[in-house]
């Protein structure tokens, strides 16, 4: 009897939640800025479609809201129908349990894995293949530099892209003959180095069973492209997002950034929107590729209305029309592939100095390594950053400081 | 029986009258509002309040120090592992030690010259400001009712390397002619290591000596003149007055201004936080136990050892403060 009931209960239950479609239905979004904008966006347009559908947006700054979602999955209380992830927290909420898999019935997002940029699926995707969210925009990297410094140098893109030798040697060239620093902070040569190596499936710090690799020969070179670019004295020693970070943009202090293909917006809106035409974007040194951010929209296990929810979430990041519409917007870099091939990406930039530069970032969208994130992370993140201090500062040995991360990573995180 | 004492006993009488059938109703009524009973319900809210908000989550996070915890995993996700947070605390978290010496530098190094700034300048307050006291003492004042954040963010482009006034100036006294050697010919990056802590304890010292001040000025205007008369009499010099009248006198107050500052100066957070944009700053130079704390539990997700290290923490409090009563707080 269960055999021949099963599917009966299961039809009446489907066509119970469609019923449920039809009658009104307020979803709970919780985002932050500038995400939110995507949101702010989709509203009107997703009213046409489905009128009887109220969307309630919430949104917290970046940290406060990562913090508000942890304590509500911690107390199951309060969590929204639709959740924004930041990619520096969906390997830590990817392992929480306290998300809906998305990879299951009735979601089957796998479906759409082939349509999206590929580095995005496995990032949202927990040790136990359990998928937590589904991206809605990407951050590929890219290598801001200005034009006019380099040519004041005699220095070319090639010389800066060619390989990280020859980045830092353009870097001498360029402080003897402008005296700016080729880049704010040696620490980035790093971050980007220690992912640039990876292939599908590894970490950039631990392996797939959870032990720390960072006494191996990717950090070490790292370490020791790091210490050149110190020693060659080509860094500025300055932090992102610091007074002398932004101060030395505007004062022609800082001649590139590797970063987010993003940074091109903040450039023009208030880092330096005096130095309109003369930034440049490249890829980044030595055939490197890198993502920086990317947000998700996921389910938690106890949101109200999860059928309405993930018809929303949808209709954010698998549609066509409003991955452009953000794009378009706010230059939200889409995960849609489709999205990524419209129009839009052969206009010219005019903060670039009419460079098409979105189709460069399409394609490094495309190389970018589809890596393991470990909700540990941030933690061996940190203990790097404190020997890699003591390597530039300190003349620490390379090796020395590498193990004695390893070590310490080994003992934070207890497993 | 109490009823029968109140000022309602009119009412009573005339109830008592009253055909029997009413009587229950009021003997009802009576019994909730009694003298016995009203006083705690009056004074619940705060009961209710303070065991939601305040006793429950102390209770709480003793027995989180004992489970390992990742909040985003549910409450479910608590594993028991009784001491084990406080041991690996204790001997495996180099961070949490390095922490510890970071608060002892920064509570002695902004600490010590607060008093020490604050009793002679209480004193020049006391005795050499006329109408003026109150608008000087105010200015005094105004950092400690400043949001910490502002001052933070506005130290912060002070202490800026390329472009902040502190370096303006300390490379301007640089050209002085005979004492140019003491200052830095060259900016001073104040995010390195060896400068972090001095940053930070400034900009606490800046904040609290303020504090200080008032509170010895209050203790001080409570010494009777007669005394301050009768020593002139003698002969005494200001100093000999300050050192023989008012700082005997001053004794209790001095007590309760250091107890005050060991446990604010040990619960450090806001200030090193933001000056350092809460990373602690290169090297780890400008964590504070509460910011190891911090760290532990919001970006490690380890609540458990958060809450171990929390407890910790109020172990060291309550060990300086009762070292503090051996010291300063007995009657002589």
């Amino acid at each position: 009897m269960n055999a021949f009931l099963k599917p009966v209960l299961g039809a009446l239950a489907l066509g119970l939640s469609a019923a449920a479609m039809a009658q009104n239905v307020t979803i709970s979004v919780a985002s932050f800025p500038d995400l939110d904008r995507g949101i702010k966006l989709a509203i009107p347009l997703y009213k046409k479609l489905h009128p009887n559908v109220e969307i309630k947006l919430t949104s917290l700054a970046y940290a406060d809201h990562h913090t508000a979602m942890t304590t509500a999955l911690a107390t199951g209380a309060n969590l929204p129908d639709v959740m924004a992830v930041d990619m520096g927290f969906i390997g830590k909420f990817a392992e929480s349990g306290g998300m809906e898999d998305l990879a299951k019935a009735p979601y089957n997002a796998l479906q759409y894995r082939d349509k999206v940029a590929r580095f995005t699926y496995p990032l949202a995707m927990s040790g136990q293949g359990v998928m937590v969210g589904m991206p809605v925009d990407i951050g590929p990297g890219a290598l801001f530099y200005r034009k006019d410094l380099l040519d004041k140098a005699g220095v070319s893109e090639a010389d800066l892209t060619k390989s990280w030798e020859s980045y830092v040697e353009s870097g001498k060239k360029l402080k003897a003959a402008t005296g700016a620093w080729l880049l704010a902070s040696a620490v980035d040569i790093k971050d980007i180095y220690i992912r640039s190596d990876l292939k599908d499936g590894e970490g950039v710090y631990f392996d797939k069973s959870g032990k720390p690799t960072i006494d191996n020969a990717r950090f070490r070179k790292a370490f020791e492209l790091a210490k050149a670019a110190r020693d060659a004295g080509i860094d500025g020693k300055i932090g992102a997002w610091s007074n002398e970070w932004s101060e030395g943009f505007k004062r022609d202090k800082i001649a590139s950034q590797m970063m987010g293909a993003w940074l091109a917006g903040h450039l023009n809106n208030w880092l330096a929107p005096e130095s309109k035409g003369k930034w440049r974007s490249a890829q980044l040194p030595g055939g490197a590729f890198g993502s920086w951010g990317g947000s998700f929209y996921g389910v938690p296990k106890k949101a109200q209305n999860k059928a309405a929810a993930w018809d929303f979430i949808k209709f954010l990041t698998t549609t066509k029309e409003m991955q452009i519409e953000a794009f378009r917007g706010f230059d939200a870099f889409p995960s849609l592939i489709e999205a990524q091939n419209d129009a839009f990406i052969d206009q010219p930039i005019e903060y670039l100095g009419g460079q098409k530069a979105r189709q460069q970032w399409k394609v490094a969208a495309g190389k970018i390594a589809a890596m393991d994130v470990d909700k540990f992370d941030p933690v061996a993140a940190e203990v790097v950053n404190a020997e890699l201090e003591n390597v530039l500062e300190k003349n620490k040995d390379i090796k020395a400081a590498l193990a004695d991360a390893q070590a310490a990573v080994a003992k934070r995180v207890r497993r | 029986m109490h009823a029968r004492a109140t000022p309602n006993q009119p009412a009573d009488v005339a109830t008592a009258a009253q055909p029997p059938r009413r009587a229950p109703a009021a003997r009802v009524r009576r019994q909730w509002l009694s003298r016995r009973w009203a006083p705690y319900v009056f004074i619940s809210p705060f009961f209710i309040l303070f065991a939601v908000f305040g006793l429950f989550p102390l209770l709480f996070s003793i027995y989180l120090s004992f489970h390992r915890w990742d909040p985003a995993e549910g409450l479910a996700a608590m594993r028991f592992v009784a001491f084990e947070n406080y041991l690996y605390v204790l001997q495996d978290d180099d961070w949490f030690r390095h922490s510890i010496f970071n608060t002892l530098w920064l509570a002695l190094v902004s600490g010590l010259p607060q008093h020490l700034v604050a009793l002679p300048l209480a004193f020049f307050f006391h005795s050499a400001l006329g109408r003026w006291r109150n608008a000087v003492v105010g200015v005094y004042f105004l950092p400690f009712i400043t949001s910490t954040v502002a001052i933070s963010l506005v130290f912060s482009t002070l202490f800026s390397r390329d472009f902040g006034m502190v370096n303006v100036m300390l490379t301007a006294m640089h050209q002085v002619p005979v004492l140019g050697w003491l200052f830095p010919s060259t900016n001073i990056d104040w995010s390195q290591p060896g400068y972090t802590k001095w940053m930070i304890a400034f900009v606490v010292w800046w904040r609290y000596v303020g504090w200080n001040a008032v509170l010895y000025l209050s203790a001080m205007q409570t010494i009777p003149r007669d005394l301050y008369e009768a020593a002139t009499i003698d002969g005494a010099k200001p100093w000999q007055q300050f050192r023989h009248i008012t700082l005997p006198l001053l004794k209790p107050m001095i007590f309760f201004a250091v107890t005050l500052t060991i446990i604010g100066n040990l619960q450090l957070f806001e200030e090193p936080f933001i000056l350092t944009g809460g990373t602690g700053g290169i090297g780890q130079a400008g964590k504070t136990a509460a910011m190891h704390m911090y760290g532990t539990a919001f970006v490690d997700g380890d609540f458990g050892t958060a809450s171990a290290i929390a407890w910790l923490l109020f172990l060291l409090i309550g060990a300086a403060t009762w070292a503090n009563n051996r010291l300063l707080g007995k009657r002589d």
